[in-house]
């Protein structure tokens, strides 16, 4: 309550967005469950909105069955050439939406709570330095039936933080780099390109940082997030987008080189409720080829 | 059972208002849902109900010695209370996924009927009410009511009834399905498990005949044997078996669960009588240990289909257009009828695949279900059901 009395001595306003592609098995119950909590009970987002990729399943009956309002993406902005993808979604949103917080979050998530979205606007109420705000969880992995409560982020540990450790260390700070929870203010929103596809969460990262440095970020434990998980090739895919991306802004703001001299690995770990970074030192030095080596062309008199 | 026409008044589009808080109820109904709550370990989920009863302004919400959740919505005059019950526990371990599935006509999960509807419905309740600003002569006083089902054996309404300071003119216990079924009576019943085990010091020259399935599976046949009269209505449940361990172990233990139901309680005795006496003749017969656990029983009783309460009840449901089925019952009913208490059961949706992680109700009759609970809850409070 106290934070929809803040929201509204500022005169602020929320939408929720959340972007679908056949998502019917989770999407009534995320619309649920926010109508219930944050529009009926308290009052704190003032439009659900799912922006829809063309889901060939009940996505969008569901939807607007319960309510939120519906749109496809490709009717927005229909004079643009349509493009297909997550990015698509979420960039058409700041056109179609009316609030001055934009709260994202993925329609895939079976555990979903309201936290998913008061946690994520909470700090941009309360904090004006604040633009970004970043959902991070510790990420179980849904098996057969049973729930348990580790592993899971194999791109953020395998690409992702690797690549922030060499070219932008600062950003490693972020515990979920690629989640697809985050709230973020429109006047940083209408500012930063969106790439369709994988890419978006990683370049958003880098834009925000390059244009309103670190302090612009903040991060909000979600707990968890149950979701589908995905096999490795299709995780190749999302590694070979997100690498696109990143290439092409590091090429831009011109930190390729800057890889030479960083040896230090940033990764996290999870000590009960605390969350640590650690720091490795990889050092990958080399040796010439043998035949260099004046001891080897003198055996093998060369 | 005067001034019953100016309560059909009030009924009259309350299923249509009632559409005005689907996204609530449901809301509570998939929260509620997927916090595991197997009999004996409902202490998450109750902390739940009372975090709603708190959010609604009832101050007097507590959690009672047994576990329990108490809501209380204080009425004009709160030397008397109407009391609703939900019981909170599940059949389902809380291994099993409870994620709730919603689709638009209906939602899927472990449990969503048995019993998360019922609990939902009944902290919405007040969310409702005060909505509609209905204010009630009476107390009503809300329970989720824990240790409920198999070996809890009503434990929480038990202890309950022995302890709450309430003077309770009548109760209602609200179950998620079937929409119309109207119980006001309990039937005698006895719940056990017989367990067989093949004693450690196997003698193996039975080769290939000990095995506690065999063991079990002649107590089986025999309890097959019992003759039941039909009059009065008289059954043995063989529930549940549960038995070995693999294809090619003899299996050391074996286990059944079965009920014995009847109208009369002398039946019900006989039976479970001559149920001892099968356990103790097999157990002699093979050599294997049999034992016979009872652990719940209720004798026959409630109040008459003439009740006054039963009576509102009907013409509640008759003006809503609902079908009442009649059909007694061995749940929370039978405690309420043990201390007196004119009580009745009421199912508030249709639904499917009871006690299967697929349990799925539709979303649609909920609305006159909740009509329904409300208007028996009326009746009761303008007094005529007494």
């Amino acid at each position: 309550m106290k934070l929809v009395e803040a929201k509204k001595k500022k005169n602020l306003t929320i939408s929720l967005c959340l972007p679908t592609l056949n998502e019917e098995k989770t999407i009534g119950k995320e619309i649920i469950i926010f109508r219930s909590e944050l529009m009926e009970r308290y009052p704190l987002i003032d439009e659900i909105a799912v922006i829809d990729s063309g889901s060939e399943d009940n996505t969008l009956e569901v939807a607007r069955n319960y309510g939120a309002d519906t749109y496809l993406a490709s009717d927005i902005l229909p004079n643009l050439e349509p493009k297909r993808g997550k990015g698509e979604n979420l960039w058409k949103a700041i056109y179609q939406l009316k609030g001055d917080i934009i709260v994202y979050v993925d329609a895939d998530i079976s555990n979903i709570h309201p936290r998913f979205v008061y946690g994520l606007v909470a700090p941009l109420i309360h904090r004006e330095e604040v633009k970004y705000v970043k959902a991070f969880y510790d990420r179980p992995l849904a098996f057969s039936g049973n729930v348990r409560a580790s592993g899971g982020g194999r791109v953020t540990e395998i690409l992702v933080r690797p690549l922030f450790s060499l070219f932008f260390p600062d950003l490693t700070a972020m515990i979920q780099p690629l989640s697809g929870e985050y709230a973020v203010r429109r006047e940083v929103l209408e500012q930063i390109a969106f790439p369709i596809g994988y890419g978006v969460e990683t370049s958003h990262l880098i834009d925000v940082y390059h244009k309103y440095g670190l302090e612009a970020f903040a991060q909000t434990d979600l707990d968890k997030r149950v979701h589908e998980n995905k096999p490795t090739q299709a995780l190749g895919k999302m590694a070979f987008g997100i690498l696109q991306t990143f290439i092409k802004r590091a090429r831009a703001l011109g930190v390729i080189e800057k890889a030479e001299h960083e040896t230090i690995l940033r990764q996290f770990q999870a000590r009960q409720d605390q969350y640590e970074q650690n720091l490795i030192e990889i050092v990958e030095e080399e040796r010439p080829p043998m035949i260099e080596i004046e001891e080897y062309r003198k055996k093998f008199k060369k | 059972m005067k001034g019953i026409t100016s309560l059909e008044k009030k009924l009259s589009g309350l299923e249509e208002k009632l559409k005005k808080y689907r996204e609530v109820l449901l809301a509570n109904l998939v929260m509620i849902g997927e916090i595991p709550a197997p009999t004996s370990d409902e202490n998450r989920r109750v902390k739940f109900i009372l975090n709603r009863f708190d959010e609604a302004g009832l101050t007097d919400s507590s959690i009672d010695g047994s576990g329990n959740g108490i809501g209380v919505l204080s009425g004009k005059d709160n030397s008397e209370a109407i009391l609703i019950n939900a019981h909170a526990d599940t059949i389902f371990s809380a291994k099993i996924d409870h994620t709730m599935q919603v689709s638009s006509n209906s939602i899927t999960g472990p449990g969503v009927a048995d019993n998360s509807l019922g609990l939902a419905a009944l902290v919405t309740l007040p969310y409702i009410l005060e909505n509609m600003e209905v204010e009630l002569n009476r107390d009503l006083v809300l329970l989720a009511g824990v240790k409920s089902l198999g070996r809890g054996n009503l434990e929480g309404i038990h202890f309950f009834l022995d302890n709450n300071p309430f003077t309770i003119k009548g109760a209602i216990c609200i179950e998620g399905m079937q929409l119309g079924r109207l119980s006001y009576s309990s039937i005698g019943m006895l719940r056990g498990e017989i367990t067989c085990r093949v004693p450690e010091s196997y003698d193996w020259s039975r080769f290939g005949d000990a095995s506690a399935i065999l063991t079990l599976n002649e107590v089986i046949n025999k309890i097959n044997d019992i003759h039941l009269p039909k009059r009065p209505r008289t059954s043995i449940v063989m529930g549940s078996i549960v038995g070995g361990t693999s294809f090619n172990t003899i299996a050391r233990d074996a286990t059944l669960g079965f009920e014995v139901r009847s109208e009369s309680q002398e039946v019900v005795e006989r039976a479970g009588e001559t149920i001892n006496d099968i356990v103790l003749e097999v157990s002699s017969k093979t050599g294997d240990q049999v034992e016979l656990d009872i652990f719940a029983k209720r004798t026959p009783g409630g109040i008459p289909y003439s009740h006054p309460l039963t009576k509102c009840a009907r013409s509640v449901m008759e003006t809503l257009d609902i079908e009442p089925r009649l059909a007694p019952s061995t749940s929370e009913l039978s405690a309420l009828i043990d201390k007196n208490i004119p009580a009745l059961t009421l199912g508030l949706t249709m639904g499917e695949r009871t006690s299967k992680t697929n349990e799925t109700i539709q979303i649609e009759p909920i609305y006159k279900g909740l009509a329904q609970l409300i208007g028996t809850i009326l009746a009761v409070d303008g007094g005529y059901c007494e």
